[in-house]
């Protein structure tokens, strides 16, 4: 692995950057791994690289069906953050944070953290009550988190809508400063590399299709490259966790729904950090190149159709600019959508499943970009250990059944009541 | 002659001219800065593909930043300024940056600015500021934007001659016809090639069309393909940073159409060689236009370089307006455009330009393997015709490759559209490949992007056309890669030893062209898109001047102050007349089901998860409700008004999701019975009116005894039909009038002048607040957050024994009995006031062991009171612990207490 | 945005309908508390045909089954349900 740095580009400079070897090979799949990984998004790349780099294990393959980071990751508004009110979810998005920063150095790789902060907005006594309770909580839990004035969010973002009569009057925030944003595609693309420098093999264009059985355990997996035997397999695959459950005869505590989101033309810096609110469901970010991230609610049905909806981007860009009117004049130049596995608390599962040798990671809605490094870091446990890391241990897959939901909402199984 | 300014210098314009055709006439040729290098860059194209020339148009709210100078029609007075550029334009510091090129290979900022994250966070604080375009306005956008559905049988879009002849066959045979063009003015490749030169074909067609009942909108573009035939559209009323003559600015269509028709035509290709980036270097079909239309000659010495005929036309306008032809550089070997009477070299592709003071200067070719060069000051390239497949993609399409044209045709489509013309049959053209040094040979216009940076991608594994594409930035500028894609597939496939059609595409992503924000919000940037609901009384109200707060859909009185009473002055006045004497208040937002039939009781005893059958007629009470998975999720009260009728109440919060619940319930869980179930939430309003005078004060207004607690009469107030309930939340004798909506008004006066001769008050939310934490009553949102079990919430006693009620499965999940769960409590201060949302905790550092749902004053006695979740927390009264809220510097110490603070026997609503 | 055929109303855009459930997480009210809580809590979640049921909740407010691929949102089959479908 040639190593990145700024005196490799000026030596570049030099030579028409000819000598930076490829990220990653382009391996054929062996006929055995000891672990084999579906799904090339970030969770699927993180694992291997723990799984190599902690666990010391070196035949690890990875399946992506396209190509790698093409699903979610790529897909998402990159928002990052531990912000949460419940402890199990402090516990593992605060454990996921803290690997961010330092995450470019781990992979030599910038992944672009920047903790600009994470602004939820309150726009009643209410909403700050809310907030004032989930940045306590958060306190307590050894998170940071402050509570904001009018003023003090006005001086973060001059273009908020400030007047007293707006429909959501902004009466103040909470921020958790060590949030904020990360290059997406930097992630997958880092811990690709990084992975492959280990001896893990990406396998792109291969996508699984069935698995190979013995009695009740999961010996290996058909794809469109061949069988593939493996020792375990972990499923990560985002919005297609229920079907690729499906074909190890699994039903899932999931719902795959699309989720948009879109970007306008790129601006000189407008929006200094990431906006949220309590009361409305937008969240409105300025991307590095000047585009105004923009996204709203799923689409609240089912869906794996990976298209956006009209009705859904209008009403969240109405929230937006009923928050930023600045934004009416910019222009929205892509939308996109993915494919998000909604679990029925609204919390990811992270675990073994009732078939032997087979495990899962899936149910991370929309928030689970976030947790890129503690998802692999847990799941390379799980899947090394076959028992759960301390952290994903309340997220198995089991808890549904026997009442112990993570239910951050409070708003049941429905995912498209959350 | 129409004036406008650009960077601050006043120009002429003729009627009809794009900015970027009025710019060309002033003989402007420098318009703008490229993304990256902040590279001089003029106009290129004649169309919505423009990468190059974009500028800021308006001021004030209406300012639009990155708008292409060819798509936006100069008006009286129109103001546009170059951007990306410091000082100005010809003279931009940060073109610096170009020398630095080498080193900002494709995704160089992936390789380095390592550190801590507050290291990156210095670097990207300059990227940031040198990234993005335009400014964005800072001031409120004074405009409006407007919404309209409309449905048609045929929806036609692009009104080039395929267009036109399309619509005009289907308008005649009666169908209803939707015509969208983007431009102002109907024909286009026959305006370009002024085969329409009196525009009759063009006129007569139109007229035509709409005699036929045909609509057609111009400056409209379709452009997004969604679902079921639903387009959307944008039209442009006015023009960028024009004051629109009735106030809207754009109006945004959605129009689902029986059959849609895209008569999109196809974008002309640029051509890969070293500085093919200059002012200078235009579109072969974009002269033609500026040519044929606007009557602009835009070089005098000119190179067309090509790989197909269409290019001589271009060549033959301009000579025949005058400009002299140095060379057509034709790609295909001869005969080839034989006998034009033109200078053509066959073999001959273009290699590299020349510039001065941001004008080109001359243009280096091989030909037939020598290199030769010629003076020009504009060089006409084409390089083939991408059809714009763009919404037939979106629509869920798929592509052929059409190896004649080089280019991908529409093939199958999934919903019922279909293409035409240009956009289905793209003309033959000869396929070049690159001979130019890459470095300088730009794709992608506005990025900044290289052959030699598609290149370094491949050389180092990004692959994938995705892959590409998101590490060299292609085809992510304002143009969304109209100009670039196919160059870069070319080269990926070359690299790749593939045909093109294996390379891989990308996603054809909407919109087609930017669309504005404001007119995707239309109407709701202002209110949210949430609608506000008005209560009955809201007039009553609102001459009181209270305190509003929202609460769901409505804004209700928070408190009355009187005088300079704050907040919580007043509603601590409130709360009091309530202990003490009687107040009243307006309830009408709680949800209110009316079941009735022979089986209303079997029907609530599977809603609720209390009894309900063993209610007399006249009674009521307390029940509660659970979701299916076991959780409590709303409660109320029900009320037999009749042998088989009766009145369900619950929160206001959480009103549409209990009108769901009950009609699925009804629908897939018991469509048997036989019962209906009415949502009559805002059929009714309420009035509450409770304290010790409650009593007397409701017989005065009905003239009998009123009813006892948890009963219910009918009666009569102001001559109105009332219905009374019996119930308190405050904690005092209290009863709850419903009256129809529209009937209110009298029935609150005639309270209110019973409530004052009392001597009481009117009480808001507040008030209100403080009475139901002194009582311990939930709230819905608060103690019960959809997380707790009836047990939890000390209501398991009410649990109806036979089951048979939603949720009665989901409760026997094991964990939902297991040791500690968090258990309402009481909290009761020894030091300091409990902040509501505090965590309870053992001691400084402890983590969390439940929280304050609520908290409030004893209003008699004062002292500071809560209700809390804490684990294990029915065991624990009497425990000491801290209420703490590190984010508002706020701490108490509290004693756990059973969650009743007043009247715990409930004597005082008994007669 | 998709168009519904409501079995009372006609076609409608989609905005005045909202998604339930697919029919087979219908938890009948007999069901034994284990089966109850698997398809309360489990889905089949195919890329491909599932029976969803929708409401006309902006319109009608009737139930409907409707039969949609969830890949292409081409939809097979609309029926009313419920005492609304009797004759
Ligand atoms: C629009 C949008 C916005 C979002 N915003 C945020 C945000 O701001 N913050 C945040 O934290 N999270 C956000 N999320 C959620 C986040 O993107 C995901 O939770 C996270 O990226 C999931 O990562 P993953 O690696 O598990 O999944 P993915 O990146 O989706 O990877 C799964 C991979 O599995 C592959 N695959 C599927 N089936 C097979 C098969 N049979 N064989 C082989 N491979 C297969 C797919 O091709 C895919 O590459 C957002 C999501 C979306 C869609
Ligand atoms: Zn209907």
């Amino acid at each position: 692995m040639s190593q990145y740095s700024a005196f490799g580009l000026l030596r570049g400079a030099l030579n028409g950057q000819k000598h930076w070897q490829p990220a990653w090979r382009d391996p054929e799949p062996k006929s055995h791994y000891d672990i084999i990984i579906i799904g090339g998004g970030g969770h699927g790349l993180a694992t291997a690289y723990y799984l190599a780099k902690v666990h010391g294990l070196k035949n690890i393959a990875v399946l992506e069906k396209g190509w790698i980071g093409g699903g979610n990751t790529g897909r998402n508004t990159t928002i990052v953050r531990s912000n949460y009110r419940l402890k199990p979810l402090h516990d593992l998005f605060e454990f996921g944070l803290k690997m961010w920063e330092h995450l470019s150095d781990e992979l030599n790789y910038n992944v672009m953290f920047s903790p600009r902060g994470a602004m939820f907005l309150g726009h009643s006594d209410a909403d700050m009550t809310k907030l004032a309770e989930r940045g306590d909580a958060m306190r307590c839990d050894g998170i940071d988190a402050d509570l904001m004035t009018r003023d003090e969010v006005q001086k973060l973002e001059p273009l908020l809508d400030m007047s007293r009569d707006a429909r959501f009057p902004i009466e103040g925030g909470l921020i958790q400063r060590r949030g904020g944003t990360a290059r997406h595609d930097a992630v997958a693309w880092g811990y690709a590399r990084g992975a492959d420098s280990l001896g893990v093999d990406i396998v792109q264009k291969c996508e699984v299709t069935g698995f190979v059985r013995d009695g009740d355990a999961v010996v290996g997996v058909e794809t469109t490259r061949g069988r593939i035997n493996a020792g375990r397999v972990g499923i990560c695959v985002a919005g297609h966790s229920g079907h690729v459950a499906g074909l190890a005869g699994l039903k899932l505590p999931v719902e795959s729904q699309t989720l948009q989101a879109m970007v306008t033309e790129g601006v000189k810096p407008m929006i200094n950090s990431v906006i949220m609110s309590q009361s409305l469901h937008c969240y409105i970010s300025q991307s590095d190149k000047g585009g105004i991230v923009f996204g709203g609610d799923p689409d609240n049905w089912p869906s794996y159709a990976q298209r956006g909806n009209p009705m859904v981007m209008e009403r969240a860009v109405a929230q937006g600019l009923a928050l930023v009117p600045a934004l009416s004049r910019l222009r929205m130049v892509r939308t996109w959508s993915g494919v998000t596995d909604m679990s029925f608390d609204g919390a990811p599962i992270i675990g073994e499943t009732p078939v032997k040798n087979l495990f899962l990671n899936g149910g991370w809605c929309y928030g689970g970009f976030k947790a890129t490094p503690a998802s692999g870091w847990t799941y390379a446990h799980t899947l090394a250990t076959g028992k759960p890391h301390a952290l994903n241990a309340p997220f198995a897959l089991d808890r549904f059944e026997r009442g112990a939901t993570i239910d951050e909402t409070g708003s049941g199984p429905m995912p498209n009541s959350r | 002659m129409i004036n406008f300014s650009f960077d601050g210098k006043t120009y002429q314009a003729e009627k009809g001219d794009t900015l970027a055709a009025a710019l060309l006439r002033n003989g402007i040729g420098l318009v703008g800065r490229s993304f990256k290098y902040h590279r001089p860059r003029g106009i290129m194209t004649a169309g919505v593909e423009e990468p190059n020339a974009l500028v800021t148009i308006g001021d004030g709210g209406r300012t639009e930043p990155n708008t292409r100078a060819t798509d936006v029609f100069v008006y009286e007075g129109l103001v546009a300024k170059s951007q990306n550029r410091w000082p100005n334009l010809s003279f931009d510091i940060g073109a610096v940056l170009g020398l630095a090129a080498p080193a900002l290979s494709a995704g160089f900022y992936y390789k380095t600015f390592f550190g801590s994250a507050k290291r990156w966070m210095f670097y990207e604080y300059f990227i940031r500021k040198a990234a993005g375009l335009g400014n964005a306005p800072t001031k409120t956008d004074p405009d409006l934007f407007s919404q309209r559905a409309a449905f048609c049988d045929v929806l036609v879009v692009g009104a080039g001659p395929a267009g036109l002849s399309a619509a005009l066959e289907a308008a005649e045979a009666g169908k209803r016809v939707i015509l969208v063009e983007q431009d102002n003015i109907l024909g286009a490749s026959l305006i370009r090639d002024g085969q329409d030169r009196d525009g009759a074909w063009v006129e007569s067609t139109q007229a035509r069309i709409r005699a036929a009942g045909g609509r057609i909108l111009t400056r409209t573009t379709a452009s997004g393909y969604w679902e079921h035939d639903l387009v959307t559209l944008t039209q442009r009323i006015a023009e960028p940073g024009q004051i629109p003559p009735h106030g809207v600015a754009q109006r945004l269509w959605h129009v689902r159409a029986g059959q849609v028709i895209l008569a999109t035509g196809s974008i002309e290709r640029p051509m890969a060689f070293a500085h093919n980036d200059r002012p200078g270097v235009m579109l072969s079909q974009a002269v033609r236009t500026y040519l044929n239309r606007f009557g602009v000659v835009p070089g005098k010495r000119v190179v067309i370089a090509t790989n197909n005929d269409d290019a001589y036309k271009t060549a033959y306008a301009l000579k025949a307006a005058g400009a002299e032809i140095v060379a057509v550089l034709d790609a295909r070997p001869a005969p080839a455009g034989a006998d034009s009477g033109l200078p053509v070299y066959h073999n001959a592709v273009p290699l590299s330009t020349k510039g001065a003071r941001h004008c080109l200067k001359s243009v280096t070719a091989r030909v037939s393997g020598l290199t030769q060069s010629w003076d020009a000051d504009l060089i006409a390239v084409s390089g083939g015709f991408t059809p714009v497949v763009h919404l037939h993609m979106q629509a869920g399409g798929t592509l052929d490759w059409n190896d004649a044209a080089q280019a991908f045709v529409p093939a199958t489509s999934r919903q019922n559209v279909t293409t035409i013309g240009g956009a289905a049959n793209p003309e033959p053209v000869f396929n070049v490949v690159p001979v130019s040094t890459p470095k300088k040979s730009f794709i992608d216009f506005q990025n900044d992007v290289t052959l030699s940076d598609v290149d370094l991608a491949w050389a180092e594994g990004y692959r994938s056309v995705e892959h590409l594409k998101r590490y060299t930035t292609l085809g992510m500028a304002t143009d969304q890669g109209k100009l670039s894609n196919m160059a870069a597939l070319g080269r990926l496939a070359e690299k790749q030893g593939v045909a093109i059609p294996e390379a891989g595409l990308t996603t054809f992503r909407p919109p087609y062209t930017p669309v504005t924000m404001g007119l995707l919000a239309g109407a709701g940037a202002k209110d949210a898109g949430a609608h506000v609901r008005r209560l009955a009384l809201y007039d009553v109200h609102a001459a009181k001047n209270p305190i509003w707060q929202p609460l769901g859909y409505w804004f209700r009185p928070r408190a009355y102050p009187v005088g300079s009473e704050t907040l919580a002055q007043a509603a601590m006045r409130e709360a009091k007349a309530v202990r003490s004497n009687v107040g009243m208040t307006d309830v009408s937002t709680l949800a209110k089901f009316e079941v009735s039939g022979p089986d209303a009781a079997a029907f609530l005893e599977i809603i609720c998860a209390t009894t309900v059958g063993k209610l007399a007629v006249g009674r009521g009470r307390y029940t509660f409700m659970l979701r299916e998975d076991g959780f409590v999720f709303d409660d109320g009260t029900v009320w037999r008004l009749d042998e088989n009728r009766y009145l369900l109440t619950s929160s206001t919060g959480g009103a549409d999701r209990m009108a769901t619940h009950i009609s699925y319930v009804r629908q897939f869980l018991c469509p048997h019975l036989r019962v209906s179930a009415v949502n009559v939430q805002e059929h009714y309003a309420g009035i509450a009116v409770a304290g010790p005078q409650a009593k007397a004060t409701l017989a005065a207004l009905i003239g009998e005894e009123p009813p006892r607690h948890m009963s219910t009469v009918l009666a009569m107030i102001s001559g109105v039909p009332v219905i009374i309930l019996a119930a308190s939340y405050s904690g005092e004798r209290a009863f709850e009038i419903y009256v129809e909506a529209s009937h209110a008004g009298p029935v609150w006066a005639a309270c209110e002048t019973e409530v004052a001769k009392q001597g009481g008050a009117l009480y808001g939310l507040e008030a209100m607040e403080f009475l139901r934490i002194e009582k311990g009553h939930l709230v819905v949102g608060g103690e019960v957050d959809g997380r707790m079990t009836p047990h939890d919430l000390a209501l398991d006693k009410m649990l109806n024994k036979a089951g048979g009620y939603v949720g009665a499965s989901g409760l026997s999940r094991p964990a939902l009995s297991e040791a500690g769960r968090r258990q309402l409590v009481g909290l009761e201060a020894i030091e300091g006031n409990i902040p509501e949302g505090a965590m309870l905790v053992t001691g400084e550092g402890a983590s969390p062991q439940g929280h304050v749902s609520a908290a409030a004053f004893r209003i008699l006695d004062g002292g500071s009171i809560a209700l809390g979740q804490l684990t294990d927390g029915f065991a624990r009264h009497g425990e000491e612990l801290i209420a703490t809220s590190p984010t508002r510097g706020q701490m108490a110490r509290v004693r756990v207490v059973a969650p009743h603070f007043y009247d715990t026997a409930g004597e005082r609503y008994r007669d | 945005m998709m168009q519904f055929t409501c079995p009372h109303c006609g076609p409608r855009d989609q905005a005045e309908f909202i998604y339930e459930r697919t029919v087979d997480a219908v938890v009948s009210l007999d069901a034994a508390p284990e089966e109850a809580m698997k398809s309360l809590f489990t889905r089949t979640n195919p890329r491909g045909v599932d029976d969803e049921i929708w409401r006309h909740t902006y319109g009608c407010r009737a139930w409907m089954v409707i039969t949609r691929n969830r890949v292409t949102n081409e939809i097979s089959a609309t029926r009313a349900v419920g005492p609304e479908a009797l004759p």
